[in-house]
């Protein structure tokens, strides 16, 4: 049986079709794109928050889309348990709507960064992760000006106590080091997930790196996880 | 009708990179005296209240609502009556 992925479209998203196309094409799995005017997610299994500008990041990244009418039903869906996946913008995204703690401010260089990137997988066995190894390390583009993730001391301790940070910046070794890290986010966070364990965000693009013919297919198991964990393990919702 | 100014700051926790940048270039024009440059944005909107006291409502939950995120910015507010 095949999963359905919705993936929202938000004026100015751009990775939307990237993101679709990873499912349908690359995973063999159904997809269809929610236009961000629509009222419900319908009856998807995974809901994608695809990577690009909504909304031009006009006042700051993610803020005007979290008031997009479909985003009430994605809140709701999320609070329901329903899979939510937040790509870059979509993380963003996540984080102004309040289903994933902390904000990602501007890149500490400044600079727009688009390059790969080494990530170590901090935890393995979410929805998101269900097929990596703790430690492995995953190289996966980034393409964003504002990927630090910030958060208050109180809270990223409690994000390390409730292990709810899933990548983090490494170099080829696995080491996370200040070098390593891109946009100068704290602890080298590029991806987080919620207690529930059923909304990730993450900076960097995995459906750019799932495509054997782009030559790195590391994303993929991103997305091969979330197959594997939702029909393998009957969590569907 | 009253016009409400919003100032949004990061707050003082949070670095800031393009006050940075700014500061940089402010030195290099020689003013070396020029300290802690720190980047915000100002937003100005009218309000359709029949009293003050409801315009400042409406703009302080729209600023905690949507112009600042209280995870890194802070805001002071204005609103005077529009003649």
């Amino acid at each position: 049986m095949a999963l359905k992925f919705g993936i929202v479209v938000f004026p100015g998203s751009n990775c939307d079709h990237d993101a679709h196309y990873v499912a349908e094409t690359i995973l063999g799995q159904e997809a269809r794109l929610i236009w961000h005017k629509e009222s419900s997610v319908g009856d998807v299994d995974v809901v994608i928050l695809p990577g690009g500008f909504s909304y031009g990041d006009y006042l700051r990244c993610g803020a005007l889309a979290r008031f997009s009418p479909i985003m009430k039903d994605v809140v709701r869906y999320a609070n329901n348990g329903g899979v939510v996946f937040g790509i870059c913008n979509g993380f963003q995204v996540l984080v102004e709507a309040g289903l994933l703690p902390g904000v990602l401010l501007r890149n500490d260089s400044l600079k727009f960064v688009c390059k790969y990137v080494h990530l170590r997988v901090e935890k393995a066995g979410t929805h998101f992760t269900s097929l990596c190894r703790k430690g492995e390390v995953l190289e996966i583009p980034i393409a964003h000006g504002d990927g630090n993730y910030f958060t208050d001391s109180e809270t990223l301790k409690r994000l390390e106590d409730k292990d709810q940070i899933v990548f983090r910046y490494c170099d080829r070794s696995g080491s996370v080091t200040a070098g390593a890290n891109p946009n100068g986010s704290i602890s080298n966070i590029a991806g987080i997930i919620n207690e529930q364990g059923n909304v990730m965000g993450m900076m960097p693009h995995p459906e750019r790196a799932s495509d054997p013919v782009l030559h790195h297919t590391d994303g993929r198991k991103v997305f091969d996880s979330i197959v594997e964990s939702l029909v393998n393990h009957s969590q569907l919702v | 009708m009253y016009h409400s100014k919003i100032l949004v700051t990061l707050r003082q926790s949070i670095l800031d990179p393009q006050g940075k940048a700014v500061e940089h270039g402010v030195h290099s024009l020689g003013y070396d005296s020029v300290r802690n440059v720190r980047i915000g944005k100002f937003v100005e909107l009218n309000v359709d209240a029949s009293s003050r006291e409801e315009a400042e409502k409406i703009t302080r939950e729209v600023s905690e609502k949507l112009l600042a995120n209280p995870v890194m910015e802070d805001f002071s507010i204005t609103v005077e009556e529009k003649k």
